[in-house]
């Protein structure tokens, strides 16, 4: 340990010496395993969640809102386009100047939604001049998005080519229709961007009156990381937010019901493979049983060579390029999902060998073997996880988002370490039925 | 403002310049090593000179399904050894191919270097190519290419696309290869090419972490030092024929969107004559397209409203002569015809009026900015090196980049724009869509 932080405070010497603006502070990073988070709240409410990253001239800030399609109701696309308006003419700007003001001074600016999350997010530099053009753009779009009629018309027909391009991808068909058969009434089963019919209805006061409920103070996390002092953090998250109404939190979504039975969805395409996807309600941020599942998932499908759905599908078979399973942890239970693409002459022997895979896997667990090797892979990467500022940044926005402890990294490894072999079988048999799956397969003739 | 953007440019450079340490081993593998000690990780990269365009037609794409072969073991490390050592490790690994190189990389943290080196230097050379993987792994690549391109509408064009506009050059072909070579391809071919060209004569280690340079040199020696080097027959050099006319293709594919393809015959840097026209292509290939406020985003997609999308892409660092390319889907209500003469006469425009100087600011505060931002990661810095220096450029081109980017002129851009984006040099495809199938049903 001592060794390690003598080499990064030999580090920040040396960007002292090279850059002369830089002062050294040593990394917390590695005294705690995990980058230390500093919290607080902004006058009018909105949480905020800092670390220093002092070692480049730079920072990150991702602003992220719970108003992603999960808020849409009965208006499918609305997030998203409200997602999307936010830097087409906001404050004195229109969508040309505000375009310009950022690539002007090197800063990036990015905006997305997904069915929990609709964020922007920045990244500049941290001289002054430059930031201080940046920070001034993001802010105007955060406060002051005028939603302009004729850019809100482009971007409709923008997004519904988009749709289009979707109807063209035989992977996008079959993940729409997974997540419809899937969440049937529930807000999670319709696409983020929407339906054709729905993009056509949505009015400009639809999207004024979402952004009134959902851009507000309580519902809004600030999450920065990069080479600024606290003041300097506090003062560019009064800037960013500071002036939105302090307003409420989006109200618990509903819970999602577990399948009845066993739903099967054939879609006909002239693709020469067939994708093929499997899965149901799986499991929530902060679920009780997310280490085992978790755990238990990167020995079935989530660690590529190693685990068993790869090596059965493609090293023994030679039936696919990719072959997986995962987890979708959401705000509620997000799907659990295998799946592949195999030429169309042999899906049915590669959705059998799929589903062999899990069975077996639900009735044995794990080996002794596959868990002590899964848990030296997943805690001997840990450093990996948290070796940039981009990815320190994603998990401190999915803490923050998700209401986990400001430890959670630091915990992680010992979480991990502490799942047995037992825990795993019992969490994925009570979690994981086989005999109540959606299958969803695209591909020619059927 | 101008002045401090160049007190941040002035200061970047020393900065990398002051970290890549190069060496090279008695049997001819080049190292380079860049210490970065923001967090205790470190990525090893090793690099070889192949890629598809060292094939020739008939084995095409044999370079990327030895890149799989790779995995499939030594007679000290066993088929799936390689993997379940890197995993154990907590490692992250992957390999990739490209047109001009061929790497395998692994991301550790930093005290676990030494494994990676183990078992790279082991493959290097004793790569053991068991027939009955072989047969199993190229049924698995023929999956990869039927996922990336068979069944991908824009890929398919891009590919015939390329085919069309070289003839003679080796970018003719796609790196996966063309599924009637794959058919075909033995594991003998294999044996032959991982001969040819897996030797450390051939190759570039690169690290990039929380590292002490000479202790990576130190290792490097013990593992890779024993390694025979090989006889290496370099490739021919394939240039391009001179293109005497324009070229216009049509794929139909099953698709929903119309997609178009503008493609000029450029050099690149390893080629040119001047390289100040490589880096005003690049410049020129950023007022198009480089940020939301370039003028393809400003007049095609908002603006006019022509284009749902456009692009442009130059590819600074190919090893021969590529292309400077234009790409699209036309705005609803709009046709391909329509784009494309929105897209030429963006051509025009640059061969008639000199850029702006706002224009040319913002290119050049991009690029400061991006040196920066890059250091964010070091698996992006790892592969720029090794990158630079299979495509025979060397490293050292990196350092000079911001400063050659300064040094581009409106009329340098005006006149690169004259000389080479000529019809005569044109290559064009279409996609025009067939019907998808019949409504789908639940």
């Amino acid at each position: 340990m001592r060794i390690l932080r003598l080499s990064l405070v030999l580090a920040s010497l040396f960007l002292l010496a090279a850059c002369a603006a830089t002062p050294p502070a040593p990394s917390s990073q590695v005294k705690t395993g995990g980058p230390r988070i500093q919290a607080w709240h902004t006058a009018n409410g909105a949480r905020v969640l800092f670390v220093r990253a002092p070692q480049l001239p730079m920072f990150d800030v991702q602003v992220v809102f719970d108003a992603g399609s999960a808020r849409d109701g009965k208006q499918p696309g609305l997030a998203s386009l409200v997602n999307a308006m936010l830097d087409q003419g906001a404050g004195e700007w229109d969508t040309d100047t505000l375009a310009e003001r950022f690539d002007s001074v090197g800063a990036n600016y990015g905006a997305s939604a997904g069915r929990d999350m609709a964020s922007v997010s920045l990244r500049s530099l941290t001289e002054p001049a430059l930031m201080e053009k940046a920070v001034a753009t993001l802010q105007a779009i955060l406060e002051a998005p005028r939603f302009p009629r004729p850019e809100l018309e482009r971007l409709r027909r923008q997004t519904l080519i988009g749709l289009k391009a979707d109807d063209q991808s035989p992977s996008t068909l079959a993940s729409k229709a997974f997540y419809r058969a899937v969440y049937g009434n529930h807000p999670y089963a319709h696409p983020v961007d929407g339906t054709p019919a729905s993009v056509k209805a949505i009015t400009r006061k639809d999207l004024q009156r979402f952004y009134r409920r959902f851009y507000v103070a309580k519902n809004t996390l600030v999450v920065i990381v990069g080479d600024l002092d606290r003041p300097a953090a506090e003062r560019l998250a009064e800037r960013l937010v500071g002036r939105l109404p302090a307003g409420e939190k989006a109200p618990p979504l509903p819970s999602v019901a577990r399948l009845k039975k066993a739903k099967q969805v054939r879609k006909a395409y002239p693709s020469t493979q067939t994708t093929i996807l499997v899965g149901q309600p799986g499991l929530r941020r902060g679920d009780p049983d997310y280490f085992p599942l978790y755990v238990g998932n990167h020995i079935l499908g989530g660690s590529g060579f190693s685990s068993r759905i790869l090596k059965i599908i493609r090293d023994e078979h030679g039936l696919a390029y990719s072959a997986y399973s995962y987890f979708v942890p959401m705000r509620v239970e997000g799907p659990f999902i295998m799946g592949l693409q195999t030429k169309n002459a042999s899906r049915e022997q590669a959705l059998a060998l799929l589903e062999k895979t899990l069975r077996d896997f639900l009735a044995q667990g794990p080996t002794e073997r596959e868990l002590t090797h899964a848990k030296k892979n997943i805690t001997g990467g840990f450093p990996l996880r948290i070796d940039s500022n981009s990815d320190i940044a994603g998990y401190v926005a999915m803490i923050g988002f998700y209401d986990l402890p400001l430890d959670y990294l630091q915990t992680f490894n010992s979480r991990v370490e502490a799942v047995t072999a037992e825990q795993i079988r019992d969490a994925w048999r009570r979690r994981i039925d086989p005999e109540r799956m959606v299958t969803v397969q695209v591909g020619k003739g059927l | 403002m101008l002045k401090k953007l160049l007190l941040v440019c002035l200061l970047w450079p020393a900065l990398v310049l002051a970290q890549v340490h190069e060496y090279r081993l008695d049997n001819g593998l080049k190292i380079l090593v860049k210490a970065d000690h923001r967090a205790p990780v470190v990525v090893a990269q090793i690099w070889y000179k192949v890629g598809a365009s060292y094939e020739h037609l008939g084995i095409t794409g044999i370079s990327h399904v030895l890149e799989h072969m790779m995995f499939k073991g030594t007679k000290r490390h066993p088929a799936g050894e390689f993997s379940r050592l890197i995993a154990e490790n907590g490692g992250r690994e992957n390999a990739f191919t490209g047109q001009d190189y061929t790497a395998y990389f692994q991301q550790l943290e930093k005290s676990r270097l030494a494994v990676s080196f183990e078992l790279e230097a082991d493959r290097m050379r004793h790569l053991t190519l068991p027939p009955a993987e072989f047969a199993k792994e190229v049924q698995v690549v023929m999956e990869e290419r039927r996922m990336r391109t068979e069944d991908k509408p824009t890929a398919l064009t891009y590919e015939q696309f390329n085919a069309a506009a070289f003839v003679s050059s080796p970018y003719h072909n796609p790196v996966i290869g063309w599924m009637t070579d794959l058919k075909s391809l033995t594991v003998d071919d294999l044996r032959a090419w991982y001969r040819r060209w897996y030797a450390p004569n051939n190759a570039t280690l690169v690290v990039v972490g929380d590292v002490d340079p000479e202790a990576v040199l130190a290792l490097a020696r013990k593992y890779y030092g024993p390694l025979q080097p090989s006889q290496l027959i370099p490739p021919k050099p394939r240039t391009e024929i001179e293109q005497k006319g324009p070229r216009r293709i049509v794929v139909r594919a099953p698709a929903k969107l119309p997609y178009l393809i503008l493609g000029w015959h450029v050099p690149v840097l390893n080629t040119a004559k001047h390289e100040e026209e490589a880096y005003a292509l690049e410049v020129l290939a950023g007022i198009l397209a480089g940020g939301d406020s370039a003028r393809l985003p400003r007049e095609l997609v908002r603006g006019h409203e022509i284009a749902a999308d456009a692009d442009a892409g130059y590819d600074l660092y190919a090893r021969q002569e590529s292309l400077f390319v234009l790409d699209g889907t036309p705005a609803e209500g709009h046709s391909v015809a329509e784009l494309r003469k929105a897209l030429l006469a963006q051509v025009e425009r640059l061969k008639r009026e000199p850029v702006s100087a706002a224009e040319l600011a913002r290119i050049k505060a991009q690029v400061v900015a991006g040196k920066v931002y890059e250091q964010d990661s070091v698996f992006y810095q790892a592969m720029q090196l090794g990158m630079l220096e299979s495509v025979g450029l060397g490293w050292r081109k990196l350092d000079e980049y911001p400063e050659k980017i300064r040094a581009v002129t409106p009329a340098r851009i005006q006149a690169v724009a004259k000389k080479y984006l000529i019809t005569d040099h044109l290559t064009e495809a279409e996609l025009e869509p067939l019907p998808l199938a019949a409504p789908s049903h639940e």
